[in-house]
């Protein structure tokens, strides 16, 4: 059984590759290369896959799943400019692929061994566009 | 592994309506939807890409190639058409959004190559919202 619970954070990030020349991150990134960065409301929704606990009825709890998330993402990444504030971004590009994935080692350890296990990260960048992210994988699937 | 998903909209009119049965078989399998004159949605559609992140850029799908994949295959030719008339797919076949999913799975992979010559990412599946109650999943591996 899956549960999922959503949290939202507003932060500004730009997405250069330092080693590219300004008109290759143009051409790379379009206007999320634009030097001074720009804004979005992130809306994440985060899963755990696991049984239902036979004596509580929960796969794991809420309350504590709300915790988790607003300690280890939200509380970091909220009303942030990444790439300036939130470490790795100062070396690593805030995509939304790289963004998930750090959101993934933040909060992994803290559903690690427990009732439910970490089943995915989905991070929506926009309503129009968003990225799932199930921990790291062999290419082959 | 990432799956990135963007979503376009386009409106556009259809009739369902299967030649091989009588007109109140018609009717009494389609309902509404038989309606000689057709009638229109809101289409809601999600892309689904899956692939690992590049190296030099982070992103495992560039949104800008897929949107431009997309209008060229689906939003050009269905947006405020009929899809019965306008495209050829649908000239024998009902325009349900079960065969409209297979369809656009179809354009979508039939010039992938050309806007993502690499072995990643790979398109792996289209859901439609024909309405907001009424959703349509379609899983690209299933179609050649």
């Amino acid at each position: 059984m899956l549960i999922t619970r959503k949290v939202e954070f507003s932060a500004s990030h730009v997405c250069r590759n330092p080693r590219l020349s300004d008109e290759e991150n143009q051409r790379v990134f379009g206007l999320a290369a634009n030097p001074n960065g720009h804004g979005h409301n992130y809306l994440l929704e985060v899963s755990l896959e696991g049984d239902p606990d036979p004596v509580t009825g929960m796969v794991f709890d809420l309350k504590e799943m709300k915790e988790v998330l607003n300690r280890e993402v939200v509380e970091p990444f909220d009303h942030r400019f990444l790439n300036h504030e939130v470490p790795p971004f100062d070396r690593v590009i805030p995509t939304p692929e790289n963004i998930a994935r750090d959101i993934w080692r933040r909060i992994e350890p803290h559903f690690a061994g427990r009732g439910g296990r970490l089943h995915s990260v989905r991070l929506y960048e926009t309503p129009d566009l968003y990225v799932d992210y199930f921990g790291e994988q062999p290419c082959s699937a | 592994m990432f799956r990135v998903t963007r979503r376009y909209q386009f409106a556009a009119s259809h009739r369902l309506h299967a030649p091989v049965l009588s007109d109140e078989e018609n009717r009494r399998v389609y309902g509404k939807c038989n309606n000689p004159f057709g009638h229109g949605h809101n289409y809601v559609m999600e892309v689904s890409a899956r692939g690992p992140a590049d190296a030099e850029t982070g992103a495992a799908v560039d949104p800008r190639r897929l949107d431009e994949l997309v209008a060229r295959e689906v939003l050009g030719p269905f947006e405020h058409r009929n899809l019965n008339c306008d495209v050829d797919a649908f000239r024998h076949l009902t325009p349900t959004s079960e065969n409209l999913a297979v369809e656009i799975c179809r354009r979508l992979k039939r010039s992938w190559s050309t806007m993502f010559p690499g072995e990643w990412p790979k398109l792996e599946k289209v859901r439609i919202a024909e309405t907001a109650r009424n959703i349509f999943e379609m899983d690209a591996h299933e179609i050649p």
